[in-house]
């Protein structure tokens, strides 16, 4: 355990929306740990500020209170360079595929995009196509298929396994993934699960699973942080958590799983 | 954008209003082509004449004579100088001199006009006769002269050296000439105006004017709005409070009050049509600002916009193509919203007076505020100022129905 890298930490990071009387404080002095290549989970009910936290993380949105951690360094990210830098390291898959690409662009930008990003800008076209089939092959998807298509006319599983395919090309140490798997049916979830897992294994990066399913996040994790209401209610290995909870709130999210060979248990609710 | 361009023409609504547009642009091209006459040159001596078709009388007399024998055609020549108001008051004359009313019978133009030559007498008394009255009855006694002749017109030049005039030919009454082979003749569809222009050529340059005027306005009112609030939607902050605090300042002063101040301090002197479009255009971009600011807000914080971030692209970049696209439809709805007030705003502008200085370009406005300077509205000079207001209303509402229609299009709640 020791002598593993603290890869991302934050110290009483917090949130706050608005002022006066409708104030919101979606995160409220926050503090974690996330260690180099382990795959963490946040879990929490809608609204209990996962997403902001994540937000927060990817420096999309500038925590109210708190620092935030990189590399045991302080996140700096005040100019338009050093948030390219950042933005090297750090990566996100979002909730909806349908509404996370410009319809505009064709999907060969949004590859092009990251491989310009990591700096093949004057890399020969036959090479460029060359890294993008690669990416493509890794989530089962043909680049000969997609190039020159619009991201709409992909299904969701696709526009989703197109997501993974940038991760792969962009091989960001920390991965936050915000609910990848919720707009998806049941099929192609697993899919996606397996091949983000294999990504992490493949580039050795840190993966944040933000998820409302306490059942995904002991399947997967290495560790668990429990949400409530902005605050972090529990946090430890999987195991701990899961299997020995402490908190009631984490009780009631392991009793809301529903299980097939059992009476659902709807008093918590 | 093919898909799109599908779907918009086959709004109804659309296509009308576009079809109108285009019918007014493809005039405003063509017609200065087909009849290149200068729109502001005085043809006519005197004012308002009424439209029709003018044949030159000097190039009628010469032109080659044919015979037509029509039946109607003497009644219609007493008709054209004898109304049937006029015979009702030579009725009323001779009833009144001491005719009894039933020996006149006013269909009959020979026997009235008998009666009339035998009794008028401009000096007689009639009991309540006014002065007007009497002097209508001598010009109209002086218009009947002849009107019952049967002999031919002379046609006499005057002898240079003499004076004397000399026959030179006689005109029949059944006498016609083709009007194709009148040398000079000039139709006038509209008429002319005050000064003796001819309207409808003055008509097709001042749309095409107008126009003009309202795609600078437009186009410079949008691009101010849009970029300021592109601004002051994406980056927010201090910069969204700037913005928004200027704007809501010139929403808050109606903006035709500062047009015209803007107008009037600019002088006549430097008052151009481009010049009045500029000071359009900047009087009018404020809700443009706020509408667009309105709908980057909302599209800030979408998904693809956070992907565009991640990926490294700069602020400029995020804009044009993350956000502008997005909007690019209500853009040009707003566009074409600010073109056709910004004609209407010409418009307004002209008829006080505050107009593009009148010497050089006729605009719609400027022909309003002539027919109003010269009363036309007064004299019942319809052709003066009804085909402008006609011009003014179709062009803003093709404009306003392409509006609509691109509305429904982008906005598929609003279909019926």
């Amino acid at each position: 355990m020791a002598d593993r890298q603290v890869c991302l930490s934050g110290t009483g990071l917090t949130k706050v929306f608005g002022f006066g009387r409708q104030k919101t404080v979606a995160v409220d002095h926050v503090d974690f740990k996330f260690y180099e290549s382990e795959v963490v989970s946040i879990v929490g009910e809608s609204g209990s500020g996962k997403t902001t936290l994540a937000k927060m993380l990817l420096g999309l949105l500038t925590p109210t209170e708190g620092e935030i951690y990189f590399q045991g360094q302080k996140r700096d990210i005040s100019t338009q360079r050093k948030r390219k830098e950042y933005w090297k390291n750090i990566q996100a898959i979002f909730q909806d595929p349908f509404s996370s690409y410009n319809i505009f662009n064709k999907i060969d930008a949004v590859l092009l995009d990251c491989i310009y990003m990591r700096g093949g800008r004057r890399l020969p076209q036959a090479q460029k196509v060359a890294l993008m089939t690669e990416a493509c092959g890794f989530v089962n998807l043909k680049f000969e298929e997609l190039t020159n298509k619009y991201p709409f006319e992909l299904s969701g599983g696709q526009m989703q396994r197109l997501m993974i395919a940038r991760i792969f090309l962009l091989k960001p140490k920390i991965l936050i993934a915000d609910e990848p798997t919720s707009m998806i049916d049941a099929c192609s979830r697993a899919t996606i699960l397996d091949m983000l897992m294999q990504l992490r294994d493949e580039i050795g990066m840190t993966l944040i699973f933000i998820t409302h399913d306490i059942g995904l996040a002991y399947y997967v994790s290495d560790s668990v942080y429990i949400m409530e209401r902005g605050k972090i209610v529990e946090h430890g290995s999987a195991d701990e958590v899961i299997l020995n909870p402490k908190e009631a709130y984490t009780r009631r999210l392991i009793s809301d799983v529903p299980k097939i060979y059992e009476e659902w248990d709807l008093s918590t609710v | 954008m093919k898909h799109t361009l599908h779907q918009i023409f086959h709004s109804g609504k659309f296509v009308l209003g576009f079809c109108i547009f285009i019918v007014i642009l493809l005039i405003v091209m063509v017609y200065p082509v087909l009849f290149p006459y200068p729109p502001l040159a005085i043809i006519g001596q005197g004012t308002f004449f009424a439209p029709g078709i003018y044949v030159n009388a000097y190039d009628s007399v010469h032109a080659p004579k044919y015979t037509l024998n029509l039946e109607d055609a003497a009644a219609k020549r007493i008709a054209s100088r004898l109304s049937e108001d006029d015979r009702v008051a030579m009725q009323e004359w001779l009833v009144g001199y001491g005719i009894p009313q039933g020996e006149i019978d006013i269909n009959d133009t020979a026997q009235l006009l008998g009666l009339w030559n035998t009794h008028y007498d401009p000096k007689a008394q009639i009991p309540g006769l006014t002065n007007a009255k009497r002097n209508y009855y001598i010009r109209l006694d002086t218009a009947l002269e002849g009107l019952l002749a049967t002999e031919d017109a002379v046609i006499a030049v005057k002898n240079p050296e003499t004076g004397a005039l000399e026959a030179q030919g006689t005109i029949a009454q059944s006498d016609y000439v083709n009007v194709g082979q009148v040398a000079n003749v000039r139709f006038l569809p509209l008429g002319t105006d005050n000064f003796g222009r001819d309207i409808l050529t003055q008509l097709v340059a001042a749309t095409r004017v107008s126009l003009q005027i309202g795609f600078v306005a437009g186009i410079i009112a949008t691009l101010i709005g849009l970029t300021l609030g592109l601004l002051a939607g994406y980056i927010g902050g201090l910069v969204d409070d700037v913005i928004m605090f200027i704007t809501n300042l010139f929403t808050v002063i109606p903006s035709f009050v500062l047009l015209i101040l803007i107008s009037f301090s600019i002088g006549q002197e430097r008052r151009g049509a481009v010049t009045v479009a500029i000071v359009i255009g900047f009087t009018s971009w404020v809700w443009t600002t706020r509408a667009v600011r309105a709908q980057v807000v909302s599209l800030r914080n979408r998904d693809h916009v956070n992907l565009s971030k991640l990926s490294g692209h700069s602020i400029v970049h995020i804009i044009l193509n993350d956000i502008l696209p997005y909007i690019a439809s209500y853009v040009v709805m707003a566009l074409i919203l600010q073109i056709s007030s910004g004609i209407l705003s010409e418009a307004g502008l002209s008829i006080l007076g505050l107009g593009p200085r009148t010497t050089e370009v006729p605009t719609l406005g400027l022909m309003m505020n002539w027919a109003m300077i010269y009363q036309a509205y007064v004299l019942g000079k319809w052709w003066a100022y009804l085909p402008v207001l006609i011009t003014i209303a179709l062009i803003t509402f093709s404009m306003n129905l392409m509006n609509t229609g691109l509305d429904q299009v982008f906005n598929p709640a609003l279909r019926d």
